[in-house]
């Protein structure tokens, strides 16, 4: 198992988010995790990345068998965590390369390997590059400053390329995208699929799914998980919308 | 009978009093504290002439009617003058034998800024192995400038080799009397560095004191002298990366920069003197004086800076713009920490037609301190066309430190543009999280973060000294946040 959330309970300044939430993801997996706002599921995504500022009461979070509980961000993300932000921040000043190689450069560290040389590394961008369909003007700016929407979105896409996530966390990554962005992120994310990582989709749309297709949907509603099923389920929830859901977890 | 033999009594017990003080001369330090025979005593181990002796006794004098000005966003203990020993002979380092010896926090900091093995033995003390032939480096290198005619030494040195160069240009852009602190430095004044280079010629390399041959233990009133005379260009670099300790804790310099029509220098500094501790103890007061003249007409004066040392950091490395066309530039990145406080900028005076002018200060606060920026924009009346952009900006680390700004503009002529930008921001916990969850740790988050800010000023800089630079930005700022 690649990632084992079990009976997480989250607070933010006393108000319980998360009430208990029961979550496996295996390799090779796609998970969609869907709901309406304020449910937490950005919530649960910034937990497993390991932020700041959440009471977590009760509960563990193990990755390749391991806790992460106790684990900085940063370890977290060399273990092998990626998070695709849903409002990813602007760096003024640093460009996306020189922050690329540091990032991948402490993620080999910790692994023990060599950072890769100058050339190494030109190479690798220009191969991901073109997986997200980015032009190379793009990755002499700075951290997504001055970026419009898509273009955030795709610079997300195109980091978790970049550093080979074996999780990859995506945060309502088809937010603000026009068809043909949701078809060239969607795409990137199809090809870095592997048997060996594994993909959290958390959406509001099944236009998403039309494209990433999940192996299961869980529905997170008042802090749990209420339901799991496979692909028809995120149909079955845009057909029938989240008062369906309400009554079946009420009545 | 009686009185003639008191008299003679009297000659000879004053004449030793008069004379005995100098005859001292093979001590190793002068008597701490200040008076007229402090000035001399300080000339006399020179062996300077006569005319520079009277420079130093008359800027005594005038010192000693001026009083410290108090006008800074600074606050000072006081200073006592007194307490202060103005002359230490150069004296060889005590040589240890190994790194062992050092302290191991001084040698973390070397790793860090990435300062080879060999470099950091030469900085601590240690004896260098002799296959490295430092003085035949040297040697090279000066034979390479005197071919030019360029002429590089320590202030001391031109004294007596230069003697003409130091009595036509010394005081010309710093006048004496101009400040309270550098007319101190204009009796006092230990060593430093001069540089002439002649018409037409350029340098070929940096000139640091690193090369400077013979360079002593300057202590702490620098004098430095650049003069480029006509179509000539020098790029200096001044101070180091690596942490500067002294038993002095007043640093008062004087650096006086002046180019002739068609000429360029380009002054480069960074400063990392001892900060002062954690909790804002010791720490050195860097009260610095720097201006440079652009005489000549299309003549080019550029200061740049970055400044993470000192307990008080004090200067306003300025250009006056004289001959038309003349161009002035100030690039400042300075960074206090802990309880460091910084009152620094530029002064910018268009006398010439078409002049133009440049500030870009970066300030960065952390900790407890306080960081201010100072600047003064003048168009005289005659600098008709001429134009100045400004632009000064804050980055505040955490919740307990401060970023302050005075910009002074005076404008006396209608056809002149004066522009003036500032930010104030601060690094937010979400790019420090985005940069933590892409792998990257606090610290070289933080790191990352500040030289791309800094970036604009650190590109103006040589480029070893900007890498170094990247990397002691990094580090005073360790810990700063969290």
């Amino acid at each position: 198992m690649l990632l084992n959330i079990k009976d997480l309970h989250v607070s933010i300044n006393g108000k319980e988010i998360l009430k208990g939430v029961n979550l496996e993801i295996n390799k090779g997996e796609v998970h969609a995790i869907m709901g309406p706002n304020g449910t937490g599921k950005s919530t649960l995504a910034a937990i497993v990345a390991g932020k700041d500022g959440y009471d977590i009461s009760q509960g563990e979070i193990t990755f390749n068998g391991k806790s992460i509980m106790d684990m900085a961000p940063e370890v977290r993300a060399q273990e092998g965590i990626f998070l695709g932000f849903q409002y990813p921040v602007e760096i003024p000043g640093v460009s996306i390369t020189n922050f690329m190689r540091t990032s991948l450069n402490e993620i080999r560290k910790y692994h023990g390997q060599e950072p890769l040389s100058a050339g190494e590394f030109l190479k690798k961008m220009s191969e991901k590059q073109k997986l997200v369909e980015i032009t190379s003007k793009l990755k002499n700016r700075s951290v997504n400053e001055g970026f419009s929407g898509g273009e955030k979105k795709k610079n997300e896409i195109f980091q978790m390329a970049m550093l080979e996530p074996q999780l990859a966390i995506l945060d309502e990554t088809d937010s603000g995208l026009d068809i043909d962005a949701l078809r060239i992120v969607a795409n990137g994310v199809n090809k870095l699929k592997t048997n060996d990582n594994a993909t959290i989709v958390i959406t509001h749309y099944q236009r998403l799914l039309d494209y990433i297709v999940p192996d299961y949907v869980h529905i997170l509603f008042d802090g749990k998980i209420v339901m799991t099923g496979g692909k028809e389920l995120a149909l079955e929830l845009e057909e029938k919308g989240y008062e369906w859901i309400k009554e079946k977890v009420n009545g | 009978m009686a009185k003639d033999e008191q008299k003679i009594l009297d000659d000879i017990t004053s004449s030793d009093y008069k004379y005995g003080f100098i005859t001292d001369i093979e001590t190793e330090y002068a008597p701490i504290g200040l008076n007229e025979d402090t000035v001399r005593f300080i000339s006399a181990k020179k062996k300077e002439p006569e005319w520079l002796l009277e420079f130093r006794l008359k800027a005594f004098k005038r010192w000693q009617g001026m009083e410290q000005p108090d006008w800074a966003h600074l606050k000072i203990p006081p200073i006592d003058f007194q307490d202060i020993i103005y002359y230490a002979a150069p004296k060889k380092k005590k040589e240890l034998e190994s790194l062992d010896q050092v302290d191991p926090e001084l040698l973390d900091t070397f790793n860090k800024l990435g300062i080879s093995l060999e470099e950091q033995k030469k900085l601590s003390g240690v004896a260098v192995d002799a296959v490295i032939d430092s003085v035949s480096v040297k040697t090279t290198f000066s034979d390479t400038l005197a071919k030019l005619g360029i002429v590089f030494m320590s202030f001391s040195e031109a004294v007596l080799q230069h003697p003409d160069l130091i009595k036509k240009y010394l005081g010309k852009a710093v006048p004496s009397g101009d400040n309270f602190f550098s007319t101190l430095n204009d009796a006092v004044f230990s060593d430093g560095s001069f540089c002439y280079i002649p018409k037409g010629v350029r340098c070929p390399v940096e000139l640091s004191t690193y090369f400077r041959i013979n360079a002593a233990n300057t202590g702490q009133f620098e004098r430095t002298l650049i003069i480029a005379d006509e179509g000539a260009y020098v790029s200096y670099l001044e101070g180091c990366t690596a942490p500067q300790r002294d038993e002095n804790q007043l640093h008062a310099a004087v650096v006086e920069i002046l180019t002739m029509k068609d000429a360029e220098v380009k002054y480069s500094t960074v400063q990392n003197w001892y900060p002062g501790n954690k909790e804002g103890k010791g720490g050195i007061f860097n009260f610095v004086t720097k201006r440079g003249i652009c005489k000549g007409d299309h003549s080019k004066i550029s200061w740049t800076q970055v400044e993470t040392g000192s307990a008080i950091t004090w200067k306003y490395p300025s250009c006056v713009l004289a001959g038309d066309n003349s161009i002035g530039e100030f690039y400042s990145v300075a960074v206090t920490n802990n309880y460091q406080q910084a009152d620094t900028g530029s002064k910018m005076i268009h006398l010439g037609k078409n002049t133009k002018s440049t500030i870009i200060s970066k300030g960065i606060s952390a900790g407890k301190s306080h960081n201010s920026y100072r600047g003064l924009v003048k168009m005289t009346k005659n600098a008709t066309n001429s134009r100045n952009f400004s632009q000064c900006d804050s980055l505040l680390l955490g919740d307990r430190c401060g970023a302050h700004t005075f910009p002074y503009i005076e404008g006396q002529n209608s056809s002149s543009v004066i522009e003036h930008e500032a930010t104030t921001s601060k690094i937010s916990e979400d790019q420090l999280f985005y940069c933590q969850q892409r792998g990257i740790s606090q610290d070289s988050a933080v790191g990352l973060i500040v030289n791309g800010y800094a970036k604009e000023v650190l590109k103006q800089l040589p480029m070893e000294f900007a890498v170094e630079a990247q990397k002691l930005l990094s580090i005073s700022l360790e810990g700063s946040v969290g």
